[in-house]
């Protein structure tokens, strides 16, 4: 069978959830095959990275040492994607790339897509055993399928697009030596901040987000308290990001997140175009929102007409009272 | 300096957005206009010439490919200041993937650089508002050998040196490069000027070239609907959400009707 590539999505060396979710894909396209690029040292061992892609289904794991190409963009993963997919094709043959659906990972497929000269289709939310692309496009108000019709399809995936299903791969790893050209090493990462953890569920992949916009009036507490009582991730509008009350990292909309979780929860948002395009595939959409005129009620299955800094409060004590 | 700023003309986010028959976006039915993230390209574009100073010669060419509306987007680039304009139009051009654009763009690029002096600098929007895939910057880098610098929210430059900082996924960090290379900014980098009066009525004279894939030197075949690396199989128009309960807040009210409803779909 063919093998798949999936780029593993990782910091340091700690497997990210959406990884799982492209080699559960893989699996209906061919042979689910991993590639590590990153500090050589976190690979192996019982808490390594190849005993983390094994359980979902990895046959293969290359591993790429990342300690010649830490701190350079896209372009050298670029390269060493082009090389390992050179050596699958004349192994056993190539059926897929695919990669995570970051901002990173759709500009390490479009370089590739031109190295490779292979279709690229970006954000896809489905992927079929025979190659056909769901995207959700025109801010979730039309669904396109869609497929690769030139060489090798490199798909880049978005979180939460397959639930991840275990099944035992052989992992055997494949140490991989790339080349990297010194073209590839012109844009450099000069410092980096982690982000801070939050203690809460990552937004993108999240069951439940709690968001809030203008409406707070700068003073998120409600909606922070009861994104606690519900387990959620806490999600803010552009307005609320441009005020400089959250960070732009909470942004869901256009121009900061995509989010499709199980129940959607907008406080003092409007419902703007640019903000839908972040959230309306969410399964549940609940608002509040003192204007009953606000366009957000167009997409609800339950709403309040009312003050947030009400609300909000009540409700998470009922939630909490019942959750004992 | 020379910046060579791509802005897309785009159907307004705010219309009804369509498909054709064909399963391309309609660019000729729905009202278009130069993509806002653009314009945020358009305006760090012009503070980096502004910031070069009298002293040095900045020149910003604003490049499209698109219809024949398209010439809107770069029009409203030079009303915000930039010097020249160029507008690639072709019929075969149309239903093209970002395989095909980048590479019209690219050969734009190269022509461009071959008439009045290599770009320094090829500044793009973060990402279309109708495709929204947030690739072509890099294609066009991987095209013309450069490096990419991109969704910068802060652009500093220093001679030929640029940093930028960017709100990665995991990460906050500051990124550099040496120029030549091609640099995307994001909504945060910066409100975009409006057109003054005065830079309506100076559009009217600047330069603005139409060029056709043949002044390129690029073959009809390599682009347009025929020619894509991907085939749209399917449009399908997502079902209105039918509208749910709404209920008003009165003297909490309205907490206790959430509650139960969240309680309802087992979210509690
Ligand atoms: C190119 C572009 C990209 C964009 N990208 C994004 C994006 O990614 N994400 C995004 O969110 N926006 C984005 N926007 C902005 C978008 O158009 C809206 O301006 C923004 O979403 C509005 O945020 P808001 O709903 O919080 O504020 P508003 O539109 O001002 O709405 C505030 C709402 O709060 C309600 N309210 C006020 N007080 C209370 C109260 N006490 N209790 C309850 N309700 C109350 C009001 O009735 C109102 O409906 C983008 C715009 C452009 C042009
Ligand atoms: N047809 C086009 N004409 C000019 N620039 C474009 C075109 N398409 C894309 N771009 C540029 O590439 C960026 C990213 O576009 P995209 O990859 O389509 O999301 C845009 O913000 C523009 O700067």
């Amino acid at each position: 069978m063919s093998e798949v590539l999936v780029l593993i999505d990782h910091v340091d060396g700690a497997v990210r959830k959406p990884t799982y979710e492209l080699l559960t894909i893989a699996k209906r396209l061919g042979e689910p095959s991993a590639v590590f690029i990153g500090p050589a040292a976190r690979a192996g061992g019982a808490d390594g990275v190849t005993e983390k892609v094994k359980q979902y289904g990895a046959e293969k794991v290359y591993v790429v040492d990342d300690a010649q190409i830490k701190g350079y963009l896209v372009a050298p993963k670029a390269e060493v994607l082009q090389q390992i997919a050179a050596q699958a094709l004349g192994n056993g043959g190539l059926a897929a790339i695919l990669i995570p659906s970051s901002a990173e990972g759709k500009e390490i497929g479009a370089r590739l897509a031109i190295k490779i000269e292979s279709g690229l289709i970006t954000d896809a939310v489905d992927v079929t055993a025979d190659g056909v692309a769901t995207q959700s496009v025109f801010a979730g108000n039309f669904t396109l399928t869609g497929k690769v019709t030139k060489g090798t399809p490199i798909i880049t995936v978005k979180p939460n697009s397959a639930a991840p299903e275990e099944s035992a791969g052989a992992g055997a790893v494949v140490e991989f030596a790339a080349t990297i050209s010194d073209a590839a090493k012109k844009a450099q990462i000069v410092a980096s901040q982690p982000r801070q953890a939050t203690g809460r569920p990552e937004l993108t992949e999240a069951a439940i987000v709690v968001s809030g916009g203008r409406g707070t009036g700068g003073n998120f507490e409600p909606v922070e308290a009861l994104a606690d009582a519900l387990g959620a991730a806490v999600g803010a509008s552009r307005a609320a990001v441009d005020s400089g009350w959250m960070p732009h990292s909470f942004q869901v909309g256009q121009t900061g997140k995509t989010v499709s979780p199980q129940l959607y929860v907008a406080n003092g948002i409007s419902g703007a175009i640019q903000h839908r395009a972040g959230m309306q595939t969410s399964k549940t959409i609940v608002a509040v929102n003192k204007d009953e005129e606000a366009p957000i009620f167009e997409l609800v299955d339950f709403g309040v007409v009312g003050d947030l800094h009400t609300v909000l409060p009540a409700a998470t004590e009922q939630i909490v009272k019942r959750k004992g | 300096m020379n910046i060579v700023v791509c802005v897309k003309y785009v159907p307004d986010a705010t219309a009804d957005r369509q498909f054709e028959s064909d399963n391309t976006v309609d660019r000729v039915g729905v009202d278009g206009l130069l993509s806002e993230l653009d314009e945020y390209a358009v305006e760090q574009a012009l503070q980096l010439k502004e910031k070069a100073g009298e002293g040095t010669e900045t020149v910003v060419t604003a490049l499209t490919i698109g219809p024949e509306k398209a010439v809107d987007a770069v029009r409203k680039a030079l009303q915000m200041g930039a010097d020249k304009a160029v507008h690639v139009s072709d019929e075969a051009i149309a239903g093209s993937d970002y395989v095909a654009t980048s590479l019209v763009l690219a050969k734009a690029i190269e022509k461009i650089a071959a008439d009045s002096g290599s770009p320094d600098v090829v500044m793009c929007g973060m990402a279309s508002t109708d495709a929204s895939g947030g690739v072509v910057p890099a294609m066009l880098a991987e095209r013309l050998g450069l490096p990419q610098v991109t969704l910068a929210s802060v652009v500093e430059t220093q001679g030929d040196q640029v940093r930028v900082k960017r709100d990665g996924d995991t990460a906050t960090e500051v990124i550099g490069g040496t120029m030549p290379l091609v640099l995307s900014v994001t909504d945060q980098s910066g409100e975009a000027r409006y057109p003054s009066f005065k830079g309506i009525m100076a559009a009217k004279k600047k330069p603005l070239e139409t060029w056709s894939l043949g002044d390129l030197g690029v073959d009809a075949g390599q682009v347009g609907l025929a020619a894509a690396w991907t085939t749209v199989e399917d449009t399908t128009a997502r079902p209105p959400r039918t509208a749910g309960e709404i209920v008003k807040d009165e003297d909490g009210s309205g907490a206790t009707a959430l509650t139960e409803f969240l309680a309802s779909k087992k979210f509690i």
